[in-house]
């Protein structure tokens, strides 16, 4: 199968119901997009499909051959991803980090479609889980993100 | 790890074969994973390595300056999420005189040098900073006075004419500076100077200040590594399928071949208590390894900490419950039994609270490789790199010098990373890279996690009060019913109590009179651990939510009562003052808020791990939920270092400590755990986030902890806010058990 993957193709040769995530992660080596509870409760393996935040938990690999697949490794490529990332740091939001990659992601979807949300918008794209507790600091992020 | 219990403890109890018999071969295996990593020539490593090394004082062990003059440092300390790594480089850059954001931080290989926890090392029980801070400080200073007499040398100048700047020394008079990175090396073999200066408090230009995380940005950016994110040269990736009790054993496997012809799999294993299969990735290895059909046996007579098949939580909360006595007496003031008997008003309940999982988002991992030097090389989430050492080499039989460990970042831990041995993936990882002939990565799924972690215990407390003619308490009688983890984990004293299973109802700061807080030891039947603020996260709700029922039998005002009970003790009176400052003065309510909502606040207070707490939340109730909107907490850990960390802790602990009281509960039914994943154990999600308000009141005391005492106040004060608008006493959570339908006002 041929994927597209941050604009550059790579061929992959696992079964077709392969979750995203671990083609992205083990066969291909990008370990930026996490694996938290592989059942899309968490968000921490959210990627953009066709700029749609998406669960790559779940999201079987056959099901996104065509589709342009963003993940962390290439968010400050991105315009919006690029001041998401520096609303991120100057927030300082992570704690452990390990869900950010996957908050990050959603926060750029949301900026892609909504460049100005409202806080019903970001309460309803922000929806990833964090046991850190950052939620205060992601969403402060997330309106900072939007005004830069 | 706890609270209460004397760290010394952790020396004498906790580590029969850990680094203090470390034996002299052993230090230097250690060594020589520092030199590999960091290129310190073996020569200096050994020079600096005396038949004593006083924990924190040799320079090389901690710090390297590169070329650059940017500094790197291994800390002592794990870095989770709470900051440490971050603290560490403002404590030592301060002395040392180079800008924290100069510094790259490492969690330090095993080894005598980093015994900086009461003569042990583990990260946790919020002592990292407390613990360390004058040792880092002291560490940091004599690197600079190396760096200085080095230059002195260098220059022929005496130590008097230099100073430094940031990064650098100079010498006023010529104008003349030398970059730390020039003469770091001339340095590094000075030895090191016992007595220095410190820096007055005054002059300090980070410690106290909000410096930036050191990892914000390789965490925004999905570059910073995890151990599950690692990979070695022709490693192999594991996944394994517990025992659904533990105790039992792999019997038949009745589709082996099938399993064995699987896409990718290399080979299926046996492991104690779990069968497991290597394969070339990891989704096929847990494939193949949950499609394996197993028969598992029934656990053999007197194996250590069989699960009963019978086990179900409802039953064993009804069990302590019911467990009569008064038990071991843990404090004891005044006479509380006779005051209780004579006094005017008894105010008399019980209390439980479930079981928990960590539900840290890094699912936990090890990897493993032999190394053909006969050592063992593991890279593995841990709290404590020495411990995890020693079992490792008990596991491996081999020598714990041989054992190599590494210790990533963690992608959170709250108590999930101490050694436990049926709950950490490493032995597994140990064997099936021995007998696969290959370095293994293993990963547990979430669900394996679920089955495997260890659970903050059940907690159950009786409490009785007497009240005087005027409704003040003056007699106070508490019984906590159960078995705390720092028993289970490092010695318990059958006539002793396990300050774990009482901090929090002990040690609390009211004037009443009369007082007795005791323990009741029942076995628990699961497999307990630490989990963020230990016996507070359960006994501070209790005890303060069991005040406000004091406080309405008396007709008091909670946080009117609470205030007169501090009378004398300034420090919290303080603060508790303070808390209702930021909240713009105490209201309990009901009152109408702005958006039509009826609405309470609840108050709390609490002492855990050496700081001061008090805690307000607003609550109201909709769609039979309750609804947190601000939670406020003044916290008072006598000095800090970074404020700006501190109020993300709190933030952290404010979150955890409200998914506890609003939504966790583990529930065990026929000797299983019936959620093995989120969906089924649902924690804090955004929108039940409340806004959150600190302050920190510096009052000078010797320094507590921060990454815990944010947790304990929270339920309670939720609780005594929720409490207000239903009209009913909460005795148990998670409060999502309750039917508040109709409630709403």
């Amino acid at each position: 199968m041929e994927l597209t993957i941050n604009g550059s193709t790579f061929q992959v040769d696992v079964e077709p119901d392969t979750p995203l995530l671990w083609v992205v992660r083990d066969t291909l080596g990008m370990t930026g997009t996490k694996y938290g509870c592989g059942v899309a409760q968490c968000g921490a393996c959210t990627v953009l499909i066709d700029g749609q935040a998406t669960r790559s938990c779940v999201t079987t690999v056959d099901s996104v051959v065509g589709t342009a697949i963003t993940t962390i490794e290439a968010i400050e490529q991105d315009p919006e991803g690029s001041k998401v990332v520096e609303a991120w740091v100057a927030n300082q939001v992570p704690q452990c980090g390990y869900c950010q990659s996957g908050q990050v992601m959603a926060a750029t979807a949301l900026l892609k479609q909504t460049p100005q949300p409202t806080e019903e918008d970001i309460a309803g794209a922000m929806v990833n889980l964090c046991r850190c507790g950052t939620y205060n600091a992601i969403s402060a992020a997330v309106r900072q993100a939007a005004q830069a | 790890m706890n609270d209460m219990t004397p760290v010394r403890n952790h020396r004498s109890t906790g580590r029969d074969d850990g680094p203090l018999n470390i034996s002299r071969r052993g230090f230097l295996g250690g060594a020589a994973a520092l030199v590999l990593s960091v290129t310190v020539p073996v020569g200096r490593a050994r020079a600096q390595a005396a038949a004593t090394v006083a924990p924190g004082t040799r320079v090389n062990a901690f710090l390297e300056i590169r070329p650059d003059s940017t500094v790197l440092f291994r800390s002592a300390f794990i870095e989770g999420g709470q900051g440490i790594f971050t603290a560490m480089a403002q404590i030592v850059g301060e002395e040392l005189d180079v800008d924290p954001v100069n510094f790259t931080v490492e969690g330090a290989p095993p080894g005598p040098d980093y015994l900086l926890t009461g003569g042990g090392r583990f990260t946790g029980g919020s002592m990292s900073v407390r613990t360390s801070y004058e040792t880092m400080r002291k560490l940091g200073a004599s690197a600079r006075q190396m760096l200085l007499q080095a230059a002195a040398a260098r220059l022929g100048l005496s130590i008097a004419e230099l100073s430094t700047e940031p990064g650098r020394v100079v010498h006023a008079a010529s104008g003349r500076a030398i970059p730390y990175g020039e003469i770091a090396d001339a340095a590094a073999d000075l030895s090191v100077p016992t007595d220095v200066v410190l820096r007055s408090r005054d002059d300090f230009r980070w410690i106290g200040k909000p410096v930036r995380r050191l990892d914000g940005r390789e965490k925004s950016t999905g570059r910073a590594q995890y151990a599950i994110d690692l990979k070695v040269d022709g490693m192999l990736h594991a996944a394994v399928q517990h025992s659904p009790r533990l105790g039992g054993e792999p019997g038949a496997l009745t589709n082996e071949a099938e399993v064995q012809a699987m896409p990718g799999v290399h080979s299926i294993h046996r492991l104690p208590g779990a069968v497991a299969v290597v394969a070339d990735s990891w989704w096929r290895a847990r494939r193949a390894v949950e499609a394996l059909q197993v028969t598992w046996t029934e656990p053999a007579a007197a194996t250590p900490r069989a699960m009963p098949a019978g086990f179900s939580s409802e039953t064993h909360k009804a069990m302590l419950k019911s467990t009569p006595g008064d038990g071991v007496a843990f404090e004891q003031e005044g006479d509380a039994a006779g005051t209780l008997a004579g006094a005017a008003r008894i105010v008399e309940a019980t209390y439980d609270a479930p079981y928990l999982v960590h539900g840290q988002l890094e699912p936990p991992s090890a990897i493993a490789r032999w190394n053909s030097d006969g050592t063992l090389e593991l890279w593995i989430p841990n709290q404590a790199p020495e411990m995890f050492q020693a079992e490792a080499a008990k596991v491996a039989g081999i020598e714990p010098g041989k054992v190599i460990i590494h210790s990533p970042m963690l992608g959170g831990f709250f108590g999930r990373h101490f050694l436990y041995q049926t709950a950490n993936p490493f032995p597994q990882a140990i064997l099936l890279a021995k007998a696969a002939g290959r370095p293994v990565k293993l990963i547990w799924s979430r669900e394996e996690e679920f089955l495997r972690d260890t659970l903050r215990p059940m907690g159950v407390a009786r409490f009785r009060a007497g009240l005087d003619g005027d409704g003040l308490p003056v007699a106070l009688d508490g019984v906590a019913v159960g078995e705390g983890p720092t028993g289970r984990w490092f010695g318990r004293q059958p006539d002793k109590v396990d300050s774990s299973a009482v901090e929090g109802i002990a040690g609390k700061v009211y004037a009443i009179p009369n007082r007795r807080v005791g323990q009741v030891h029942v076995d628990d039947p699961a497999i307990i651990g630490f989990w963020r603020s230990v016996g507070h996260s359960i006994n501070d709700f209790f005890y303060e939510t069991f005040f406000d029922e004091m406080a309405d039998a008396g007709q008091q005002d909670p946080y009117e009562l609470r205030l007169r009970l501090l009378a004398d003790s300034p420090r919290h009176s303080n603060l508790l003052q303070a808390v209702a400052d930021l909240s713009g003065g105490w209201k309990r309510g009901p009152f109408a808020a702005e958006d039509g909502s009826r609405r309470a606040r609840g108050v709390a207070m609490a002492s855990p791990f050496g700081s001061e707490v008090a805690t307000i939340a607003e609550v109201s109730l909709r769609d039979g939920e309750v609804v947190v909107h601000q939670v406020w907490v003044a916290i008072d850990p006598g000095s800090i270092v970074n404020p700006a960390i501190i109020e993300a802790q709190v933030n952290s602990a404010v979150a955890l400590g409200l998914s506890s009281a609003l939504l966790e509960e583990v529930v065990y039914v026929d000797g299983m755990p019936q959620a093995r994943n989120f969906d089924g154990y649902p924690i804090l999600p955004p929108d039940r986030m409340p806004r959150v308000h600190v302050r920190i009141v510096e009052s000078g005391a010797p320094m507590g902890g921060i990454g815990e005492p944010g947790l304990p106040g929270v339920p309670p004060a939720v609780v005594n806010a929720a409490s207000v608008l239903t009209g009913q006493r909460i005795r148990s959570l998670p409060l999502s058990k309750l039917d508040l339908k109709g409630m709403e006002g």
